[in-house]
Protein backbone atom coordinates (compact mmCIF):
# COMPACT_ATOMS: atom_id res chain seq x y z
CA UNK A 1 0.00 0.00 0.00
CA UNK A 2 1.58 3.29 -1.09
CA UNK A 3 0.11 5.11 1.88
CA UNK A 4 2.99 7.38 2.85
CA UNK A 5 1.85 10.12 0.47
CA UNK A 6 -1.52 10.19 2.28
CA UNK A 7 0.30 10.57 5.59
CA UNK A 8 2.30 13.54 4.32
CA UNK A 9 -0.79 15.01 2.64
CA UNK A 10 -2.62 14.97 5.99
CA UNK A 11 0.28 16.62 7.82
CA UNK A 12 0.70 19.28 5.14
CA UNK A 13 -3.07 19.95 5.13
CA UNK A 14 -3.14 20.32 8.93
CA UNK A 15 -0.34 22.85 9.05
CA UNK A 16 -1.58 24.72 5.99
CA UNK A 17 -4.96 25.23 7.70
CA UNK A 18 -3.30 26.38 10.93
CA UNK A 19 -0.94 28.75 9.13
CA UNK A 20 -3.77 30.21 7.05
CA UNK A 21 -5.78 30.89 10.19
CA UNK A 22 -2.88 32.42 12.12
CA UNK A 23 -2.04 34.47 8.99
CA UNK A 24 -5.61 35.78 8.81
CA UNK A 25 -5.45 36.66 12.50
CA UNK A 26 -2.20 38.60 11.99
CA UNK A 27 -3.68 40.40 8.95
CA UNK A 28 -6.79 41.42 10.91
CA UNK A 29 -4.60 42.51 13.83
CA UNK A 30 -2.48 44.74 11.54
CA UNK A 31 -5.63 46.36 10.10
CA UNK A 32 -6.86 47.02 13.60
CA UNK A 33 -3.53 48.60 14.56
CA UNK A 34 -3.86 50.84 11.50
CA UNK A 35 -7.36 51.91 12.59
CA UNK A 36 -6.01 52.56 16.05
CA UNK A 37 -3.18 54.79 14.83
CA UNK A 38 -5.65 56.72 12.64
CA UNK A 39 -7.89 57.25 15.65
CA UNK A 40 -4.98 58.44 17.74
CA UNK A 41 -4.03 60.96 15.04
CA UNK A 42 -7.48 62.59 15.10
CA UNK B 1 1.39 38.63 30.80
CA UNK B 2 3.47 40.10 27.97
CA UNK B 3 6.45 38.02 29.12
CA UNK B 4 4.37 34.86 29.46
CA UNK B 5 3.33 34.83 25.80
CA UNK B 6 6.80 34.29 24.22
CA UNK B 7 7.60 31.68 26.89
CA UNK B 8 4.40 29.79 26.10
CA UNK B 9 4.97 30.19 22.34
CA UNK B 10 8.48 28.71 22.64
CA UNK B 11 7.24 25.88 24.82
CA UNK B 12 4.39 25.14 22.36
CA UNK B 13 6.76 25.11 19.37
CA UNK B 14 9.06 22.66 21.17
CA UNK B 15 6.11 20.51 22.22
CA UNK B 16 4.80 20.38 18.63
CA UNK B 17 8.22 19.42 17.24
CA UNK B 18 8.59 16.73 19.91
CA UNK B 19 5.05 15.42 19.25
CA UNK B 20 5.70 15.28 15.49
CA UNK B 21 8.95 13.39 16.08
CA UNK B 22 7.16 10.92 18.35
CA UNK B 23 4.30 10.50 15.88
CA UNK B 24 6.43 10.03 12.77
CA UNK B 25 9.46 8.20 14.15
CA UNK B 26 8.94 6.73 17.61
CA UNK B 27 5.38 5.33 17.52
CA UNK B 28 5.30 1.74 16.23
CA UNK B 29 3.89 1.04 12.78
CA UNK B 30 0.40 -0.46 12.68
CA UNK B 31 0.43 -4.08 11.50
CA UNK B 32 -2.71 -3.70 9.36
CA UNK B 33 -2.71 -0.10 8.15
CA UNK B 34 1.00 0.58 7.86
CA UNK B 35 2.28 4.13 8.29
CA UNK B 36 -0.93 5.84 7.19
CA UNK B 37 -2.44 5.19 10.63
CA UNK B 38 -0.08 7.93 11.94
CA UNK B 39 -2.65 10.43 10.69
CA UNK B 40 -4.54 9.75 13.93
CA UNK B 41 -1.83 11.67 15.81
CA UNK B 42 -3.20 14.81 14.17
CA UNK B 43 -6.78 13.76 13.49
CA UNK B 44 -7.79 12.56 16.97
CA UNK B 45 -6.11 15.36 19.02
CA UNK B 46 -7.69 17.91 16.66
CA UNK B 47 -11.12 16.35 17.25
CA UNK B 48 -10.69 16.32 21.04
CA UNK B 49 -9.47 19.93 21.00
CA UNK B 50 -12.41 21.02 18.82
CA UNK B 51 -14.88 19.30 21.17
CA UNK B 52 -13.27 20.95 24.17
CA UNK B 53 -13.42 24.39 22.53
CA UNK B 54 -17.07 23.92 21.52
CA UNK B 55 -17.80 22.79 25.06
CA UNK B 56 -16.23 25.98 26.48
CA UNK B 57 -18.21 27.96 23.91
CA UNK B 58 -21.39 26.25 25.14
CA UNK B 59 -20.65 27.00 28.82
CA UNK B 60 -19.75 30.64 28.05
CA UNK B 61 -22.95 31.03 26.00
CA UNK B 62 -25.12 29.56 28.77
CA UNK B 63 -23.48 31.93 31.28
CA UNK B 64 -24.01 34.86 28.91
CA UNK B 65 -27.72 34.03 28.57
CA UNK B 66 -28.51 33.33 32.23
CA UNK B 67 -26.21 35.71 34.10
CA UNK B 68 -28.35 38.77 33.37
CA UNK B 69 -31.26 37.16 35.23
CA UNK B 70 -30.58 36.29 38.87
CA UNK B 71 -33.19 33.55 39.20
CA UNK B 72 -32.19 31.94 35.87
CA UNK B 73 -28.56 32.04 37.00
CA UNK B 74 -29.48 30.30 40.26
CA UNK B 75 -31.52 27.63 38.45
CA UNK B 76 -28.63 27.01 36.04
CA UNK B 77 -26.18 26.60 38.96
CA UNK B 78 -28.38 23.99 40.61
CA UNK B 79 -28.91 22.20 37.31
CA UNK B 80 -25.16 22.03 36.69
CA UNK B 81 -24.58 20.73 40.24
CA UNK B 82 -27.27 18.11 39.63
CA UNK B 83 -25.57 17.08 36.37
CA UNK B 84 -22.22 16.68 38.18
CA UNK B 85 -23.52 14.68 41.15
CA UNK B 86 -26.26 12.83 39.21
CA UNK B 87 -23.85 11.95 36.42
CA UNK B 88 -21.41 10.36 38.87
CA UNK B 89 -24.15 8.30 40.54
CA UNK B 90 -25.79 7.23 37.26
CA UNK B 91 -22.41 6.24 35.77
CA UNK B 92 -21.86 3.64 38.49
CA UNK B 93 -25.46 2.56 39.18
CA UNK B 94 -27.01 2.10 35.74
CA UNK B 95 -25.62 -0.12 32.97
CA UNK B 96 -23.78 1.92 30.34
CA UNK B 97 -23.54 1.14 26.60
CA UNK B 98 -21.12 -1.64 25.76
CA UNK B 99 -17.50 -0.50 26.05
CA UNK B 100 -18.19 2.80 27.89
CA UNK B 101 -16.34 2.98 31.20
CA UNK B 102 -18.19 4.40 34.28
CA UNK B 103 -15.09 6.37 35.31
CA UNK B 104 -15.08 8.22 31.95
CA UNK B 105 -18.81 9.07 32.21
CA UNK B 106 -18.40 10.26 35.83
CA UNK B 107 -15.32 12.36 34.96
CA UNK B 108 -17.22 13.98 32.08
CA UNK B 109 -20.12 14.89 34.38
CA UNK B 110 -17.75 16.38 36.97
CA UNK B 111 -15.82 18.26 34.26
CA UNK B 112 -19.05 19.94 33.07
CA UNK B 113 -19.70 21.19 36.62
CA UNK B 114 -16.10 22.28 37.21
CA UNK B 115 -15.76 24.16 33.90
CA UNK B 116 -19.12 25.90 34.45
CA UNK B 117 -18.05 27.29 37.82
CA UNK B 118 -14.49 28.18 36.73
CA UNK B 119 -15.75 30.16 33.71
CA UNK B 120 -18.42 31.81 35.88
CA UNK B 121 -15.73 32.89 38.35
CA UNK B 122 -13.28 34.41 35.87
CA UNK B 123 -15.55 35.74 33.10
CA UNK B 124 -18.61 37.96 33.16
CA UNK B 125 -20.72 40.11 30.81
CA UNK B 126 -19.01 40.93 27.51
CA UNK B 127 -15.95 38.87 28.41
CA UNK B 128 -18.16 35.77 28.26
CA UNK B 129 -19.22 36.73 24.76
CA UNK B 130 -15.59 37.31 23.75
CA UNK B 131 -14.65 33.90 25.15
CA UNK B 132 -17.52 32.32 23.20
CA UNK B 133 -16.53 33.84 19.85
CA UNK B 134 -12.86 32.99 20.44
CA UNK B 135 -13.49 29.32 21.21
CA UNK B 136 -16.00 28.96 18.35
CA UNK B 137 -13.57 30.34 15.77
CA UNK B 138 -10.57 28.29 16.92
CA UNK B 139 -12.84 25.26 17.33
CA UNK B 140 -13.96 25.57 13.70
CA UNK B 141 -10.29 25.57 12.60
CA UNK B 142 -9.63 22.33 14.50
CA UNK B 143 -12.90 20.80 13.26
CA UNK B 144 -11.86 21.67 9.68
CA UNK B 145 -8.64 19.71 10.23
CA UNK B 146 -10.69 16.74 11.45
CA UNK B 147 -12.87 16.87 8.32
CA UNK B 148 -9.86 17.17 6.01
CA UNK B 149 -7.55 14.57 7.59
CA UNK B 150 -10.36 12.01 8.10
CA UNK B 151 -11.00 11.45 4.37
CA UNK B 152 -7.24 11.47 3.66
CA UNK B 153 -6.93 8.54 6.10
CA UNK B 154 -10.12 6.85 4.83
CA UNK B 155 -9.04 6.74 1.16
CA UNK B 156 -6.18 4.20 1.57
CA UNK B 157 -7.82 2.31 4.48
CA UNK B 158 -11.50 2.13 3.46
CA UNK B 159 -10.96 2.67 -0.26
CA UNK B 160 -13.33 5.67 -0.24
CA UNK B 161 -12.93 9.31 0.75
CA UNK B 162 -16.28 9.58 2.54
CA UNK B 163 -18.90 7.12 3.71
CA UNK B 164 -22.24 8.74 2.83
CA UNK B 165 -24.84 8.31 5.56
CA UNK B 166 -22.31 7.35 8.24
CA UNK B 167 -23.59 8.98 11.43
CA UNK B 168 -20.15 9.90 12.87
CA UNK B 169 -19.03 11.58 9.66
CA UNK B 170 -22.34 13.29 8.93
CA UNK B 171 -22.82 14.60 12.49
CA UNK B 172 -19.26 16.01 12.47
CA UNK B 173 -19.98 17.80 9.20
CA UNK B 174 -23.25 19.15 10.68
CA UNK B 175 -21.33 20.32 13.77
CA UNK B 176 -18.87 22.19 11.57
CA UNK B 177 -21.72 23.78 9.57
CA UNK B 178 -23.50 24.88 12.78
CA UNK B 179 -20.42 26.68 14.07
CA UNK B 180 -19.64 28.20 10.67
CA UNK B 181 -23.24 29.54 10.69
CA UNK B 182 -22.61 30.88 14.20
CA UNK B 183 -19.54 32.79 12.98
CA UNK B 184 -21.36 34.05 9.87
CA UNK B 185 -24.22 35.27 12.08
CA UNK B 186 -21.80 37.16 14.30
CA UNK B 187 -19.92 38.60 11.33
CA UNK B 188 -22.84 39.91 9.28
CA UNK B 189 -25.65 40.66 11.75
CA UNK B 190 -25.92 44.28 12.86
CA UNK B 191 -28.76 43.71 15.29
CA UNK B 192 -28.37 44.74 18.91
CA UNK B 193 -29.49 41.21 19.76
CA UNK B 194 -26.70 39.51 17.80
CA UNK B 195 -24.84 38.36 20.89
CA UNK B 196 -27.97 36.83 22.44
CA UNK B 197 -28.91 35.18 19.12
CA UNK B 198 -25.40 33.80 18.70
CA UNK B 199 -25.38 32.47 22.28
CA UNK B 200 -28.71 30.71 21.60
CA UNK B 201 -27.36 29.16 18.38
CA UNK B 202 -24.28 28.01 20.32
CA UNK B 203 -26.39 26.33 23.01
CA UNK B 204 -28.39 24.37 20.41
CA UNK B 205 -25.28 23.71 18.29
CA UNK B 206 -23.47 22.19 21.25
CA UNK B 207 -26.16 19.50 21.46
CA UNK B 208 -24.52 18.00 18.37
CA UNK B 209 -21.22 17.42 20.22
CA UNK B 210 -22.49 14.48 22.36
CA UNK B 211 -24.23 13.10 19.27
CA UNK B 212 -20.90 13.12 17.41
CA UNK B 213 -19.01 11.62 20.33
CA UNK B 214 -21.50 8.92 21.35
CA UNK B 215 -22.63 8.03 17.81
CA UNK B 216 -20.05 5.24 17.81
CA UNK B 217 -21.76 3.55 20.76
CA UNK B 218 -25.38 4.02 19.75
CA UNK B 219 -25.29 3.59 15.95
CA UNK B 220 -23.64 1.28 13.47
CA UNK B 221 -20.83 3.22 11.90
CA UNK B 222 -17.78 2.57 9.77
CA UNK B 223 -15.67 4.86 11.98
CA UNK B 224 -13.18 3.08 14.29
CA UNK B 225 -14.06 2.67 17.98
CA UNK B 226 -12.86 5.33 20.43
CA UNK B 227 -9.34 4.91 21.75
CA UNK B 228 -10.08 6.20 25.26
CA UNK B 229 -13.02 5.26 27.45
CA UNK B 230 -14.55 3.00 24.86
CA UNK B 231 -14.42 -0.44 23.34
CA UNK B 232 -11.43 0.19 21.09
CA UNK B 233 -8.01 -1.14 22.02
CA UNK B 234 -4.66 0.50 21.35
CA UNK B 235 -1.03 -0.35 21.95
CA UNK B 236 0.12 1.55 25.10
CA UNK B 237 3.07 3.03 23.13
CA UNK B 238 0.66 4.41 20.53
CA UNK B 239 -1.62 5.77 23.25
CA UNK B 240 1.36 7.46 24.92
CA UNK B 241 2.27 9.26 21.67
CA UNK B 242 -1.38 10.17 21.10
CA UNK B 243 -1.56 11.84 24.52
CA UNK B 244 1.71 13.72 23.86
CA UNK B 245 0.25 14.97 20.57
CA UNK B 246 -2.94 16.07 22.32
CA UNK B 247 -1.00 18.00 24.97
CA UNK B 248 0.99 19.77 22.22
CA UNK B 249 -2.22 20.59 20.34
CA UNK B 250 -3.86 21.85 23.53
CA UNK B 251 -0.93 24.22 24.12
CA UNK B 252 -1.21 25.42 20.53
CA UNK B 253 -4.99 25.91 20.84
CA UNK B 254 -4.51 27.85 24.08
CA UNK B 255 -1.93 30.08 22.41
CA UNK B 256 -4.16 30.80 19.40
CA UNK B 257 -7.17 31.41 21.69
CA UNK B 258 -5.07 33.86 23.69
CA UNK B 259 -4.19 35.78 20.50
CA UNK B 260 -7.78 35.71 19.26
CA UNK B 261 -9.13 36.87 22.64
CA UNK B 262 -6.68 39.79 22.74
CA UNK B 263 -7.64 40.67 19.18
CA UNK B 264 -11.36 40.61 20.09
CA UNK B 265 -10.76 42.83 23.14
CA UNK B 266 -8.86 45.36 21.01
CA UNK B 267 -11.43 45.21 18.20
CA UNK B 268 -14.27 46.09 20.56
CA UNK B 269 -12.33 48.93 22.16
CA UNK B 270 -11.44 50.41 18.78
CA UNK B 271 -15.06 50.06 17.67
CA UNK B 272 -16.26 51.85 20.82
CA UNK B 273 -13.74 54.64 20.26
CA UNK B 274 -14.81 54.98 16.60
CA UNK B 275 -18.47 55.26 17.59
CA UNK B 276 -17.60 57.80 20.26
CA UNK B 277 -15.57 59.78 17.77
CA UNK B 278 -18.29 59.75 15.11
CA UNK B 279 -20.96 60.75 17.67
CA UNK B 280 -19.09 63.55 19.38
CA UNK B 281 -16.21 64.46 17.08
CA UNK B 282 -18.20 66.80 14.81
CA UNK B 283 -20.17 68.58 17.54
CA UNK B 284 -17.62 69.12 20.25
CA UNK B 285 -14.27 68.50 18.60
CA UNK B 286 -11.79 65.78 19.49
CA UNK B 287 -10.48 67.74 22.47
CA UNK B 288 -13.74 67.55 24.38
CA UNK B 289 -13.11 65.63 27.59
CA UNK B 290 -15.65 62.84 27.22
CA UNK B 291 -15.67 62.74 23.45
CA UNK B 292 -11.96 62.41 22.90
CA UNK B 293 -11.24 58.99 21.44
CA UNK B 294 -7.73 59.23 22.96
CA UNK B 295 -9.32 59.31 26.40
CA UNK B 296 -11.17 56.08 25.69
CA UNK B 297 -8.11 54.44 24.17
CA UNK B 298 -5.78 55.48 26.96
CA UNK B 299 -8.27 54.24 29.56
CA UNK B 300 -8.35 50.85 27.89
CA UNK B 301 -4.57 50.62 27.94
CA UNK B 302 -4.11 50.80 24.15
Amino acid sequence: MNSIKFLYAAYVATWTIHLLYVGSLVRRYRRLKQDLSELKKK
Amino acid sequence: MKRAFPILATFTALALVYASYQALRVAPTDALQGDVYRIIYYHVPSAWTAFLLFFINFIASVHYLVDSNRSASRVAKWMVLAIGIGGCVVAYVTPLPNGMRPSVAATTALAITAVYFVIGKYFSGDRLDMLAVTTAEVGVVFCTIVLVTGPIWARPVWGIWWAPGDIRLTSTLVLWLIYVSYLVLRRFSNSAQTQVLAATVAVFGALDVPLVYFSIWFFRTQHPQPVIGGGGSMDPRMLHVLLISWMAFLCFAFLVCWLRYRFETMRREVEEAQVLESLLGDDRGPSAETGNPKVALNRSGL
